[in-house]
């Protein structure tokens, strides 16, 4: 339990609307469930809402409160319970940094210092967060949507200045290695 | 070892086409059909056989957690729900399933779907998993274009629609009556049983939860027969599984091994064995990290399955391998963990909510050594208050890893509290 956003974080918005095609998104979203459930769409409407504006404000939950037949208190709940909402604006990267213990014993420490000083509010913006769940590539990073795996100080730096100089890296392991398999060559799975 | 030849997940690494056309040159989607018309009970009975357990932690039957959906439709809907909310420390199986090997588990939906007499599933994927559910919803939009999905799937005479539900970051959304209300648009807090969701699950219709990894294997098993599945592993621990190693070995990986493999082989053989040499070996938390750690001393001979590992006071829980090697603070390591489920703690019951805070607490102090020796038995007693008092597991996963602290690292926590005491005395 924790609080997500400080009010005084909170820039006012007046206004939001879905473009016309996050709105035909969420419309699929919606017919994904049976007929008078589509309140089981919150997440992913949230979550489209979010991807337009950037972060969550206010308008937005209010906007897909009424999208989904829903009480606005409810959808605030759904934004405030789940840790992907972001209540306030952030930086054009999200860093969020897994600090559990399995990216913990492999340095996690290092990366979080790093992306810590690289977080300006503006290009990057840093979170803690719990088991990203790639645990065999750890210490990994998420930004935005892609993982960074099998990180150190020096590789993560090389993302972030990648980042900076406005390229895309290359997501995934940040060591010479096949996805999850055994760095250095399979031990599996060699007869095909 | 398990051959080649034995393994599921052929795919794990993708290293070839995950899409359609590569899974069906692997052996998928190969007359799915004729599969469904063996008929729902025959399915189940073969997934009975096969001795297979649920590889979402628990490791409850999953044949048997089948033939709890009622024999016949009335009037509320059947629904297969899959549990793709991985988050359990340790664990990151069902994502290489998910972006390597779809359309194993697609498949597997259809086949459990029509077992259980349910014309329509969802996959609940973690938010966080983004691409995996890309890939996810990439291959069911293959699987309905080539009439594998949907009306008459498979030419069976059978309808069965499949959807991917993205969660949005919590990890009590894994515990299954949580995962129900996330479903339904609410927040994640678990559910009071009875009812169980067989009975009253999604919108109060029947439903069965299960893991990616044990929806994916049924169609392999249901192929190969019952019997093949069984003759692998130990009785009541059979079959293949995903390992996850990572922590302090030399390289962290997943792999695909029979059940019941030595811990030891299973670290040395695919992982490249612990940092520094097995003797430098601390201590692994086995299962994920709700599970009690294991010193070394249990690892030497530990075979990873879940018998052998409930024998050892732990559990095989979702085959992570979390690795500690000597230079570990051991204390820190379950600290964090302690840390975790106070992040996750859902709030709902009081001894999980408040318990879990002031667990971390204390297990911050045990860090330092800050503490009384006293305080270890009044940490040991208050996991003892917070298991088994809470409406899901969570609280028992919180109370578990400082249990097993506890229980194999008591000299090491009474050591840096006289140290501490030593040394405050000194000054």
């Amino acid at each position: 339990m924790m609080i997500t956003a400080d009010p005084k974080d909170v820039p006012h918005v007046e206004h939001f609307a879905f473009t016309p095609d996050n709105l035909a998104k969420a419309q699929a979203l919606m017919a994904n469930y049976p007929p008078g459930r589509q309140a089981s769409a919150v997440i992913g409407v949230l979550d489209l809402a979010q991807r337009q504006q950037g972060w969550l404000p206010r308008v937005a939950m209010n906007e897909v409160a009424t999208l989904l037949d829903m009480a606005p208190i409810r959808v605030y709940e759904i934004a405030t319970f789940y840790t992907m909402f972001q209540l306030k604006p952030r930086g054009k990267y999200l860093l969020q940094v897994c600090t559990t213990t399995p990216c913990w014993l492999r340095g996690s420490d290092a990366v979080m210092k790093a992306c810590q000083h690289a977080a300006d509010g503006e290009t990057f913006s840093v979170q803690e967060v719990e088991c990203l769940g790639a645990c065999v590539n750890a210490p990994v990073v998420q930004i935005n949507d892609d993982f960074f795996e099998d990180l150190d100080e020096a590789s993560i730096n090389k993302v972030l200045d990648a980042f900076r100089r406005g390229e895309t890296p290359k997501a995934g392991p940040q060591v010479d290695r096949q996805t999850s398999a055994p760095e250095g060559g399979l031990t599996t799975l060699r007869s095909e | 070892m398990l051959a080649d030849k034995d393994r599921i997940f052929t795919n794990l690494y993708g290293v070839h086409d995950w899409r359609l056309a590569g899974a069906r040159a692997r052996g998928a989607w190969d007359n799915t059909k004729a599969l469904i018309e063996r008929g729902h009970d025959a399915i189940i009975d073969e997934m009975k056989k096969s001795g297979l357990r649920g590889r979402g932690g628990a490791g409850f039957p999953t044949g048997l957690k089948w033939s709890f959906m009622p024999k016949e439709v009335k009037d509320r809907p059947h629904y297969l729900i899959v549990n793709a909310d991985e988050s359990e420390p340790g664990t990151c199986k069902d994502r290489d399933i998910m972006r390597h090997d779809p359309h194993l588990l697609v498949e597997g939906c259809l086949i459990a779907g029509f077992a259980m007499r349910a014309n329509a599933g969802y996959i609940y994927v973690r938010g966080e998993f983004y691409n995996e559910a890309q890939n996810l919803m990439a291959a069911i939009r293959e699987a309905y274009d080539a009439g594998l999905l949907g009306k008459n799937a498979c030419g069976s005479g059978w309808d069965f629609d499949l959807y991917v539900h993205r969660g949005a970051g919590a990890y009590i959304c894994g515990e299954e009556t949580a995962l129900l209300e996330s479903l339904e648009g609410k927040k994640g807090m678990p559910r009071l049983k009875p009812p169980f969701p067989a009975g009253s699950g999604l919108y109060g219709c029947p439903s069965t939860v299960n893991n990616v990894e044990s929806i994916a294997v049924a169609p392999t098993i249901l192929r190969r027969g019952a019997a093949w599945f069984a003759g692998i592993g130990r009785p009541n621990n059979t079959g293949t599984k995903l390992f996850c190693i990572s922590g302090h070995v030399n390289k962290p990986c997943n792999v695909e091994e029979e059940m019941g493999i030595p811990l030891r082989e299973v670290i040395e053989r695919h992982a490249g064995g612990v940092r520094g040499g097995w003797d430098n070996l601390l201590a692994v938390i086995p299962g994920g990290a709700s599970v009690p750690l294991l010193p070394k001393s249990i690892c030497d001979t530990v075979l990873m399955d879940f018998d052998s590992l409930r024998d050892q006071k732990t559990g095989l829980g979702t085959a992570a391998v979390i690795v500690m090697d000597k230079s570990t603070d051991v204390v820190k390591a379950i600290a964090r963990l302690s840390q975790f489920y106070k992040h996750e703690s859902c709030g709902q019951c009081t001894p999980c909510r408040e318990g879990t805070g002031w667990m971390w607490r204390v297990m911050e102090r045990m860090v330092l050594g800050n503490a009384r020796i006293e305080e270890i038995d009044a940490l040991e007693d208050v996991t003892r208050q917070v298991e088994g008092h809470t409406i899901c597991a969570l609280g028992d996963a919180a109370a578990w890893p400082i249990q097993g602290l506890i229980r194999h690292f008591r000299p090491e926590m009474e050591r840096r509290i006289r140290a501490r005491t030593e040394k405050l005395a000194a000054e």
